[in-house]
């Protein structure tokens, strides 16, 4: 868990401070996107939490510990760092890479070469073939696999990730942020996620923190930020097309109606209510059938249903209490 | 000419291998005294601006005086000899490793460097294990100008009785004896040359493997 209580940073110079008495509490387990325009603090909040930049005032509390006590450099071994631009030692190979940290906390060489090997598995990239490989010899996409295994190699309980997927090209991007949020999420990570790009947030986050000139503005599930957006600032950054972004958070099957019409046109029983949506567009239609593997109807999802569930919490009420867990 | 130099060589063996010895031990130890102040202090600068700026300065101005200057003018203060010819050659061979040291390590990718402090490496580490190896390329290629233009150097240094090649030239000279002079002058030049490879082969050996161009 990661508790940060009224942090506040100032740069000198700056016309209002960088993060402004910022309270925020992140469960242990669960990815927290922070994200707002260049200047709102995020990135500035998250290198607080490993003391790259000292807060001027507030405590920063991860995993019981009080972090402003704790020894800078003891503090980074134990908390994954993942930046951009990867930052990949270009002198040393891909193992000795991953081996950083381990390295620096004295490991059995064994045991490092072990977990290296483990690492370059999970994260989708044989062991024999990239262990001995530079840097400079991979693709942007296996650079960054390798920045997020180098982060994970003393499993750490808490990573911090700078837009780790921002220097990818859109494929790359997509397939990168499937595949570590499946890792991610198995391995029960508390994750701070910075992001500009709201799409990436709502896919990421179980949380999404929403920043504007070093304060909070709304910090709830995507969902919940989607349906009740606290104000127009988080209204407009959310984009016009919210509506649809919470369509594609919901699985169709959640609208279905046992009725067994056998409706064409035809959706999986793993797609959004988003996909159901386009399919009835595409097709003229005002309802799909939900099928199953072997194309049997499973039920009938209708517009009327979709537009119930938008309606039926959209009543512009203020959402929950803001920075209070809500599980 | 070149027969009559080989027989003063022959009838001076003692004298000359003295000579030579001397011209490298002095050569030898500018450097190695050069580097030991100027790759650290390179590295210290590059992490403090403002003083940086100052002694850079200083180094390119000092790269600019000409050697037989700067042996010149350590002679009033230290007089002749050995030292003071070490003294000089070392003040030859300071700019070149200290710039190139500085510009290799700030030429270092900050993401490579905020990548090594967000892991946990302490100031020291980040200079061992990240920065030092990146930059060694660029260090080297400095030692190595400082080691070509210590070695020429050195022949100046007869003027001031440092000794080595550079006696048999200034001799050579002042008497107009043709081979003495190339006696010095031709090993002189062999050991310029041979020095500019020596430190070729060292800094293509040290390069990091994931660092050569493939």
């Amino acid at each position: 868990m990661i508790d940060l209580d009224a942090l506040t940073k100032s740069f000198p110079g700056a016309p209002h401070p960088a993060v402004d008495r910022l309270t925020l509490t992140i469960p242990a387990g669960e990815v927290c996107v922070l994200i707002g325009p260049s200047g709102c603090g995020k990135t500035t909040t998250m290198r607080m939490i490993n003391r790259m930049i000292e807060p001027d005032a507030g405590t920063i509390m991860v995993e019981g510990r009080n972090i402003l006590h704790v020894d800078p450099v003891e503090l980074r071994r134990s908390i994954g760092y993942v930046i951009q631009q990867v930052g990949l030692f270009p002198h040393w190979s891909i193992a000795d890479n991953i081996a950083t940290v381990p390295r620096l906390l004295g490991w059995e060489p064994t045991r490092t070469g072990a977990r290296v090997d483990e690492l370059l598995s999970l994260v989708g990239m044989e062991p024999a073939q990239y262990r001995q490989r530079f840097p400079r010899e991979l693709s942007g996409g296996q650079k960054q696999r390798v920045g997020v295994a180098r982060a994970l190699a003393a499993d750490p309980p808490v990573m911090l990730m700078d837009e780790p997927f921002g220097a990818l090209d859109p494929i790359t991007r997509t397939r990168l942020q499937v595949e570590f949020l499946r890792i991610l999420r198995g391995l029960k990570k508390t994750i701070v996620f910075v992001t500009h790009d709201i799409d990436e947030a709502i896919k990421m986050g179980d949380r999404i923190a929403i920043m504007k000139d070093g304060e909070l503005v709304q910090y709830d599930t995507p969902e919940a930020i989607l349906a009740r957006p606290v104000d127009a600032f988080v209204d407009e950054f959310v984009g016009s097309d919210r509506a649809l972004k919470r369509l594609a958070l919901i699985p169709a099957a959640d609208l279905m109606t046992a009725s067994a019409g056998d409706a064409r046109p035809r959706i999986a029983a793993d797609a959004s209510a988003r996909d159901a949506l386009a399919a009835m567009l595409g097709a003229g239609a005002d309802s799909v059938t939900l099928v199953d593997e072997k194309g049997a109807p499973r039920g009938t999802i209708t517009l009327a249903a979709m537009r119930t569930r938008l309606t039926e919490h959209d009543d512009g009420s203020i959402g929950e209490l803001q920075s209070l867990p809500i599980h | 000419m070149f027969i009559e130099a080989w027989d003063y060589l022959a009838g001076h063996q003692a004298q000359f291998l003295a000579a030579l010895w001397r011209h490298v031990a002095l050569s030898a130890s500018a450097l190695g005294i050069a580097a030991a102040i100027a790759v650290p202090l390179g590295v210290r600068l590059a992490d403090a601006r403002g003083t940086a700026l100052v002694a850079i300065n200083a180094a390119n101005i000092g790269r600019t005086l000409p050697s037989l200057a700067v042996l010149a003018l350590v002679m009033p203060i230290m007089g002749t000899g050995f030292t003071p010819s070490l003294f000089a050659l070392t003040l030859l061979a300071l700019p070149p490793i200290l710039i190139n040291t500085y510009t290799a390590i700030r030429q270092v990718d900050p993401d490579i460097v905020d990548a090594a402090r967000g892991m946990g490496m302490t100031a020291l580490e980040m200079v061992r294990k990240v920065k030092l190896p990146i930059a060694l390329p660029v260090i080297f290629a400095g030692i190595r100008t400082a080691a070509v233009q210590v070695v020429s150097g050195a022949v100046l240094a007869a003027y001031i009785g440092g000794g080595g090649l550079g006696d048999f030239i200034t001799a050579g000279i002042a008497m107009m004896a043709l081979p003495q002079l190339l006696v010095g002058a031709i090993p002189a030049t062999l050991l310029s040359l041979g020095t500019d490879a020596l430190f070729g082969w060292i800094q293509r050996t040290l390069t990091p493997a994931g660092l050569r161009a493939r």
